[in-house]
């Protein structure tokens, strides 16, 4: 009988990621149950195929995919790893489905140290835990230095719907009510705070989280009278408003006294010369409904840690031009343009 | 946020809007001119307009230090970057708009030239610190208010002893920007504004003072108000200039008494007194040659000016022909009389520089205000 | 402004953010006063006496006329 070959463990500590991890060999396969599977850990990875399997549920089934390349790679109140979790399972609830499985893909920099890899690694499975939504499958691979900023991540997500709730942009009529699950622009903010150098006196926060019991929540209170939802991430609320009213051929009209922005994210877009509703979201939706079940689902969603701001912040309107206005709370109107150029370098 | 949200309350905001419509008197017209680009984006961002009474105009003057910059400019600085060995720290601001053949520093950091954007000029100085083997320049730009900090750059990085650092400059003075509305060489082709009154900036005049704007009251009979840049300062300022209209006054006013005075800076004056001289013309974008208007750095510390290292020469680039930059900028059009207006001239696709920067006309109408112009053309 | 820094600095807050400003172009500034900041520099002092003058005139729906302004300027 001859005796195991004697393998080498990862130094976590001081390794890097090198280009053998990449190639599919020895080196590679360690890499994967070491790091991925041990913090990724559910029956399908513990299987060790290439593939995940499982029994599809009947009716109609939702399916995602997203990229991750936010720099920096670690940010207040999260990272990478935690972010691609979030987000996948996200656009997911935004179809109102239940998130079911992920999968990731990983392009890791020739260089990149093992240690933050770790750190990633075990984020997102801490996050895929606490969401209850497992990464089902995954894959690895390595480019040369300078071919990718530390790393990169790809996901895919599916998810079941409930029966009979099908929403959709052009779903929208005018009346219907704008709801925003909670406060604006603290993602993007605790990102840039990092690269610009901004302290903050109480720590803000990524607001980075999953919103799919929230929606859960929402469903149940009104679902056959939700239109749509979107998470309203690179771009901010106006983005998304925008995207909205161009898809529904409506416009939207909204109240920016409702709108809810934390004191220091309000300061921190004042000293940089930002609009919070142009600053990306990763843990907000945005829903429109028709108005007779905007209070109800105001009241289930503020039962919910996750939609304890939530507010009513305007209603959809006629409008052939699709334009969003807004009464600013000085008593005039403006327009809510989608953003031009790029104001925020990569924080999704 | 304390001196902020008080200037911004919307039931203040009302009782000016009643108090403005009770003076104004019927059939009279208050054009009223602003060339501070903080006060286009705030009288945008707010809906001012909506608070005033139909016969109170609000007008868009040269207050962009973005929107003036000459094309030519624009192309020395893309020239500048794409030397291997330049870094060049710009404004944000900066990086859209376009140049000649539709040339912008955004594209010409795509195309791998070492661009970078800083938030303060220490920023640049820093750089220049940390990365000897580069060679650092800074694209200044910006009326009275940049000025300083540029000046402070230029110390600080003599004090350190850097031979890699430099300044290209394109700083302009307000006043000039004043003279060229109401007088110019221009006039005849890009027209003359009926103007009356002024409402004076805010950060500018922190540094120079209202001093400067006396001769222009005098000169040409027009009130000047010095106005800060929060909204309720604006209405206050408005309904400073209406009652001076009806009055008959032409009196410099300080509406912005909590951070100006009439000397205004003497600390940061001095600083830009010794690092720069006015040049004997500057070319401003859409309004052509204006005297006397601009900067450079003074003899004694050439070895800090990025024109003379490189050898620069001016450019001269061309507007496209169809762009009514340089008479919305004088206040003379609207952005909505310019036929490339949403057209072919959008943020996205900016064909002159008044559609780039926040602060521009055509930018504030796009973003905030262009939901007015089906009201206006359905009436 | 919260504190002066070596070097012409000083850390400035707003609403419990903070950030580091060159405060070279103002005189004499000291903890506790506020400033105008533009580029990462104070530009002004904010004067808390005028500061209240314009507030309570604009509560009062009023206006500072020639005769205010006299009494503002040095």
């Amino acid at each position: 009988m001859t005796a195991k070959a004697y393998r080498r463990r990862l130094d976590i500590k001081n390794g890097r990621v090198d280009l053998s991890h990449g190639s599919g060999g020895r080196a590679m396969a360690q890499l994967i149950t070491d790091i991925f599977h041990k913090a990724l850990d559910n029956e399908w990875l513990r299987r060790g195929n290439d593939q995940a399997a499982f029994d599809v549920a009947q009716g109609r089934m939702v399916m995602t995919t997203d990229g991750y390349v936010v720099s920096p790679l670690f940010f207040p109140g999260g990272d990478i790893g935690s972010l691609a979790v979030h987000g996948t399972i996200n656009d997911i609830a935004m179809g109102g489905a239940h998130p079911l499985y992920l999968s990731a893909s990983f392009i890791i920099e020739e260089g990149f140290p093992l240690v933050d890899l770790k750190r990633i690694a075990d984020s997102m499975g801490a996050a895929a835990g606490a969401a209850g939504v497992p990464v089902v499958t995954g894959d690895t691979k390595v480019v040369e230095r300078g071919k990718a900023d530390g790393v990169f991540i790809s996901t895919t997500g599916i998810g079941a719907v409930p029966g009979g709730l099908d929403l959709s942009a052009d779903k929208i009529q005018p009346g219907d009510r704008v709801i925003l699950s909670g406060t604006l622009g603290d993602h993007g903010v605790a990102v840039m705070s990092k690269r610009k150098n901004l302290s903050f006196d109480t720590a803000l926060l990524s607001d980075s989280a999953p919103l799919h019991g929230l929606v859960a929540a929402m469903v149940e209170a009104g679902g056959h009278h939700l239109r749509v939802m979107r998470d309203p991430t690179r771009g901010g609320l106006a983005a998304t408003l925008n995207e909205l009213a161009d898809r529904s051929n409506i416009g939207f009209r909204l109240a920016e006294d409702a709108i809810p922005v934390r004191p220091e994210v309000a300061a921190a877009c004042e000293l940089l010369g930002l609009d919070p509703l142009y600053v990306a979201n990763e843990g907000k939706l945005v829903a429109v409904l028709a108005p007779k079940a905007a209070e109800t689902v105001l009241a289930a969603m503020r039962t919910h840690p996750l939609g304890r701001d939530a507010a009513i912040i305007g209603e959809a309107i006629e409008d052939d031009h699709h334009f969003v206005q807004m009464t600013t709370g000085f008593g005039g109107g403006r327009m809510v343009d989608w953003l031009s150029g790029e104001q925020l370098p990569r924080i999704c | 946020m304390k001196y902020i949200d008080e200037y911004r309350d919307g039931r203040i905001a009302q009782t000016f809007a009643r108090q403005i419509a009770g003076e104004v008197k019927a059939g009279a017209s208050y054009r009223l001119i602003e060339f501070c680009g903080g006060h286009t984006h705030a009288i945008s961002r707010f809906g001012i307009a909506d608070l005033l009474p139909a016969n109170v105009r609000m007008i868009h003057g040269p207050g962009c230090p973005v929107c003036v910059l000459p094309v030519g400019r624009i192309d020395m600085a893309i020239g500048l970057a794409i030397r291997p060995e330049v870094t060049l720290c710009t404004y944000g601001d900066l990086m859209r708009v376009p140049g000649s053949q539709g040339a912008s520093l955004l594209k010409t950091k795509a195309a791998g030239a070492d661009i970078r954007m800083v938030y303060s000029t220490l920023d640049a100085v820093r750089i220049a610190e940390a990365e000897p083997s580069r060679e650092v320049v800074f694209f200044a730009i910006g009326f009275e208010t940049t000025t300083p900090p540029t000046a402070l750059a230029i110390r600080l990085a003599a004090a350190k002893g850097l031979k890699n650092f430099s300044v290209f400059c394109n700083h302009v003075l307000t006043p000039a920007a004043i003279q060229s509305i109401l007088e110019s060489p221009e006039v005849r082709t890009l027209g003359r504004v009926r103007v009356d009154g002024f409402i004076g900036p805010s950060h500018v005049s922190t540094i120079i003072g209202t001093q400067p704007y006396e001769f222009f009251a005098e000169e040409f009979g027009k009130p000047v108000v010095v106005t800060g840049f929060e909204p309720l300062d604006v209405l206050q300022a408005i309904l400073m200039l209406v009652r001076q209209v009806n009055e008959g006054r032409h009196e410099v006013e300080n509406q912005y008494v909590r951070a100006v005075t009439r000397d205004g800076n003497a600390i940061a004056k001095r600083e830009v007194a010794e690092f720069f001289e006015p040049r004997k013309s500057f070319v401003w974008r859409g309004l052509g040659v204006v005297p006397y208007s601009g900067l450079r750095l003074k003899q004694a510390y050439a070895a800090f000016d990025a024109e003379l290292r490189f050898e620069l020469a001016d450019a001269g680039g061309e507007d496209n022909p169809a762009c009514e930059c340089g008479a919305i900028l004088r206040g003379v059009k609207t952005p909505t009389e310019c036929k490339l207006f949403g057209k072919l001239c959008t943020p996205d696709t900016p064909m002159g520089s008044c559609m780039v920067s926040s602060e521009g006309a055509c930018a504030a109408h796009w973003t905030y205000g262009r939901f007015r112009d089906r009201a206006r053309s359905a009436a | 402004m919260n504190a002066i820094l070596p070097d012409g600095m000083a850390r400035v807050t707003l609403s419990g953010v903070s950030m580091e400003i060159s405060i070279a172009l103002v005189g004499d500034v000291g903890v506790g006063d506020y400033v105008i900041v533009h580029v990462g520099y104070a530009l002004a002092r904010i004067d808390p006496e005028e500061a209240e003058r314009t507030l309570s005139l604009m509560r009062e729906g009023g206006l500072i006329g020639p005769s205010e302004m006299m009494e503002a300027l040095p």
